[in-house]
Formats: C-alpha cells, structure tokens, sequence
C-alpha cells in the first residue's frame, strides 16, 4: 500500500467495502447487544483511535514526531472543565474555546520548533518539555484544583445531552462519532492541495520547497489541525471520567499512549490508528483478566507483556498492521490494479 | 535577447572557503545553458544560490527584472524558477502520479486540475505508464525524469536541471535530451543546466559557463568553449579523451 491510492475509499475493494459496512454497523449496534462492562472497554478504544486518528495528522501525514500529544488532552480537559465548573458553559460551546487554546500551545511549540529549525527528535524533546511544564504547572494552578485534581458535578441518572451528561451509551456514541468525523476529516484533508503538501514535506521536505510549499505554513496548519482535534478528545475526557489530575493527564505515559494505536496500526495511513486502538486496548483488558484468572498477582506483570506483544508487532510489522492486513485479505487494490 | 535570468557577482563562503566567487552570468529568454565545471567548482552551490536554498554572501539574482536574492526556495519557484537535485529526491511513498501533482499545485487551487496538469507532464516525459507505481519503486532513470516531471509541472519560466544526465544509458541520454529540445523549442522554455554528459552539452546548449574552483573561467558558445586552453586544463583534459 503506498500513496494515497491506497489510504482512499475509492481505492476499496469490493471485499474491504464489505467489511467496511459491516464494521460500521456493528460499532453501531454494539450497546445494545453488549453489556456495560463492554461498552466501557469500547469506548476507550473509540477514545484512543480518536486521539490517534488527531496524532496521525502531525505525524502520519506531516512527519512532524509529538511525543507530547497529552498537552493538547490535557488542555482541552481543564478548558472545557473549568468553563463548565465556574461559568456553567457547556461543553459544545466550551469546545470552541479548549480548541482554540489547544490551537495556541500547538502554534507556540511549532513556531519555536519551525522559525528556529529544531527538527526530528529534537522537536519531539520540545513537545515533551511543553507538556511537562503543563503537568508541573497544572499541580499548582488551585483555580483548577492543582495537584488535589479537578472534579466536574456528577448527578445520578442525569440525562441532558446538551451539557453531554448522561449514561456510558450516550459516550460511546459520541466517542463513535469522533472517530468517523475525524476518519472522514482525515481522508478529506489527505485529498486537498493541503494534504499533497503535508505529504511532501513528510517524504522530502526540500523537493516540497522546491515545488512551491511553504514548509513553515504546511507544518503550522498539521500542528493546528492535530491540536485541536487532540483537545476535543480532552474535552470528551473530561466529562466522561468527571474527574482530571495533572500527573495523569499530562504524563508522558498517556502522550505514549496516545501515539501506540497509529504505530502499531500503521503510521499515516486512514484506518491504521483506528486498528491499533482496537488490537491494543483490547489487548491490554484480557491481559488484566488472563492475569487475575490465572491468579497471578505480581505487579507489572501486565506491562511486561503488553510491551513483549508491542515488541512482536512492532518487529514483524513494522509499517503497521493494517497494510499488511489490507493487503492480505485485499482489501484496498495494490498500485496498477486500477482505480 | 532580453535577460530572463542574471547572476551578478554571487558569492558563498562555507567556513572560509569560497565555493562560488563573483560568478556572474546572465541567461536569455529561450536560450539553453550549460554550467560546466571540474566536481567541486561550485556548480551545484551556485543552482542552489538561485534558488534560494541559502542567501548569497554577496551579489544578486534576477529573473526579468525582478530582485529573487534572498527568497525562499518556495518563493523562488513561485516567481517561476522549477529545479530538480543532482541527488534525486522523489517523494519516495506517494505514486509518481502524486509526485507530479504536488508540483503541478505550486501554481493551481483545484487539485483535480492539478492532476490533469500533472498527467499531462507525465505523458511528455514518458513516465505515464508508470504513473500509479510508488515513486520509491522507479530506476534512477525514471526517478531522474520524475525530478524534471515534478518540476515542470510548477510551470517555471526557467527551468534548472541539476545533472539529470548522469548515470544514465546512452539511449537513454538521447531521449532525455529530444524532450529538452522539444520542451525548449517547441515551448521557448529556458533552461540552465548543470552537466558532465559533454555530447548533451554540445548537442543542446546555445552557451555554456565554466566554472572551476567557484571562479568563472570561461562562457561563450559551446566550440569556442570547448576549445579553451583553460577550459581543456582544468575540465576537459582527461574526459576529452573519452
């Protein structure tokens, strides 16, 4: 699978289209046949398939490596939080805001990152940095709970989807509906004069420039797009776990996270990030129940082997899961079988 | 013959050593030039100075009056300057269709049109069959016209071609060079271009420029050049033989 051809519907076979629908439909069925304990488990993977779905837009399409994606979580959480909490702004509204000063952190770090040079793993360092400064700052900052954590209001059997408080079926459904606005955003994107763009500042950020890109300007708008997308992911965090700490939501860990689901489903590709998120949380939740069943009770066990799985997939497939799988089970037409 | 390009005593150092020193040269409208030169006498250096890879230490470009000198390489290729890399650089995971229609979008909104633009380059270069086909996967034959594709397709004035010659088959130098001449005679593009195959320079060029040591040695027509005393000492000597 290489090139756009093979990241786009119209590059779909007959047989993916069929899987495509039936996946769609199940997703959309699935509260009302599975029970909450499933639902839950669906909606962190929906949640981190988001988020790794807004994570793809820098690196993915841009090339541009965030190790610190939390930030923009962690950002968009205490934003729409805080707005909620003190003003009784909902979160639809408060959305705008999160975005926007997610949007402005993303730009800072990029205009530091761009205007000065900083490239590769250096900029990754910036981006970790930014969002250490955020989780030490964040402890301190009392308006927001510091350190104690911030808490949104939680009433028992609240329905009023308009403040998005309500049951886990409600999330889910939202969480569901992230992931396809931000699968259908990310195939329009790769489409448009943007996309080719990104796309040549990826593979050869010279030959991009010297076909007219402005690598400053193409690199900004990835950092734009992704940030914000990453923060409205905060902002359905945060009102769906009620609760934020700074050491949990800004660690490095959740920013590693955030980046595993695109890795292991395949970097830069449209439904790669949306695989991982559900080869790994999964993963991780039979892990835990494979561990308590067996009696085993020795902490880190659990860790030691998600990494050895992530190990496994990263070495044997190292362009990702879902190319390899596109193309075994041809799903999408290889390159020269016509469009 | 207006100038549609001159290069007016353009200078770089690199840590004290001087890689271009007051070249100048000036490019007519239509016209094809070839820059020659020993390997490391500043050709390249001096391609990338007008295209605004780095600023000069001293001295100007100007492409029909207008002052590039300090532009970037993007703001270069809008003022209608196309280059490929002596180092081939496609963008190795798109197709060579999409290679083509990144350029093609320097000058176009609209990315269908873009890719009608840009097919109809690849017809012109021959890489049409190949359009679908990961750029990564080409032999550096193709990947040498891919470069000339992509940076015709940002519909330049002036075109600069950066060894795209070399390492390529006879056979193959002689069709690259019937695309050039059609694309300078039929189009009136102009074409600066470094290289080192002397039959294409001979065959193709109305000038040529030699360079040694960052320094201009020589510059006239293509016999007269060859001809050169200097020229024949510094560059020619032992590849005349060939």
């Amino acid at each position: 699978m290489s090139g756009l051809s093979g990241v786009m519907f119209s590059g779909i076979t007959g047989r993916g289209m069929v899987l495509l629908v039936l996946a769609a439909l199940g997703l959309a069925v699935a509260p009302f046949v599975a029970d909450r304990y499933l639902v839950s488990v669906l909606t962190t993977v929906l949640w981190f398939a988001y988020v790794g779905q807004a994570w793809n837009v820098m690196m993915g399409f841009s090339g541009l490596l965030s190790l610190g994606h939390a930030l923009y979580v962690g950002l968009g959480a205490y934003v729409s939080a805080a707005l909620f909490v003190h003003f009784g702004i909902g979160p639809w509204a408060g959305m705008v805001l999160a975005m926007l000063v997610a949007v402005v952190a993303g730009c800072v770090i990029g205009f530091l990152g761009f205007r000065f040079g900083v490239k590769g793993v250096h900029f990754a360092l910036l981006t970790i940095a930014f969002a250490e400064v955020a989780r030490i700052g964040f402890d301190h900052i009392t308006w927001v709970g510091g350190s104690g954590g911030f808490f949104l209001p939680v009433e028992a059997g609240a329905s009023d989807p308009l403040n998005l408080r309500g049951s886990p079926v409600l999330f889910y459904y939202v969480a569901l509906a992230l992931v396809v606005g931000a699968l259908f955003l990310s195939r329009a994107l790769l489409h448009s004069r943007l996309g080719y763009q990104w796309l040549a500042v990826r593979e050869e950020p010279d030959a991009a420039e010297a076909s007219g890109v402005d690598l400053f300007r193409a690199r900004m708008t990835a950092v734009a797009v992704s940030s914000a997308l990453t923060a409205l992911g905060g902002v359905f965090q945060a009102f769906y776990f009620n609760n934020l700490f700074p050491e949990q939501v800004f660690s490095m860990g959740r920013s590693i996270e955030i980046i595993l689901p695109a890795i292991v489903g395949g970097i830069g590709t449209l439904v790669g990030p949306i695989l991982g998120a559900f080869i790994l949380t999964p993963l991780g939740e039979a892990l835990t129940f494979l561990i308590e069943a067996g009696g085993l009770d020795l902490p880190g066990l659990k860790q030691l082997f998600y990494g050895a799985a992530l190990v496994v997939i990263v070495v044997f497939r190292p362009e990702g899961v879902w190319p390899w799988l596109a193309r075994r089970l041809r799903l999408v037409r290889q390159p020269g079988e016509g469009a | 013959m207006t100038a549609l390009l001159e290069v007016e005593r353009l200078s770089k150092r690199f840590r004290g050593l001087k890689a271009v020193s007051e070249v100048s040269f000036t490019v007519p409208e239509g016209r094809m030039l070839a820059l020659i030169g020993p390997n490391g006498a500043g050709k390249t250096t001096t391609f990338n100075l007008i295209a605004g890879v780095f600023p000069p230490d001293e001295g100007r470009v100007t492409l029909k009056g207008r002052n590039l000198t300090g532009l970037k390489p993007n703001q270069v290729c809008a003022a209608g300057i196309g280059r490929t890399f002596q180092i081939v650089k496609p963008f190795g995971q798109l197709t060579v269709e999409e290679n083509v229609v990144v350029g093609a979008l320097a000058r176009e909104r609209s990315v269908e049109t873009a890719r009608r633009q840009a097919r109809a380059v690849l017809e012109r270069l021959e890489l049409a069959d190949q359009a679908n086909r990961p750029a990564r996967s080409l032999t550096l034959p193709d990947r040498k016209r891919l470069e000339v594709a992509r940076a015709l397709a940002t519909r330049p004035t002036l075109l600069l071609l950066d060894e795209v010659l070399a390492g390529l088959r006879p056979t193959e130098v002689d069709r690259m060079v019937e695309v050039l001449r059609d694309l300078n005679r039929r189009e009136g593009l102009t074409i600066l271009m470094i290289e080192h195959v002397m039959r294409a320079v001979m065959a193709l060029s109305d000038r040529v420029v030699v360079l040694d040591h960052g320094e201009k040695i020589a510059d006239g027509a293509p016999a007269e050049v060859v001809a050169d005393p200097r020229v024949v000492e510094s560059y020619l000597g032992a590849e005349a033989l060939d």
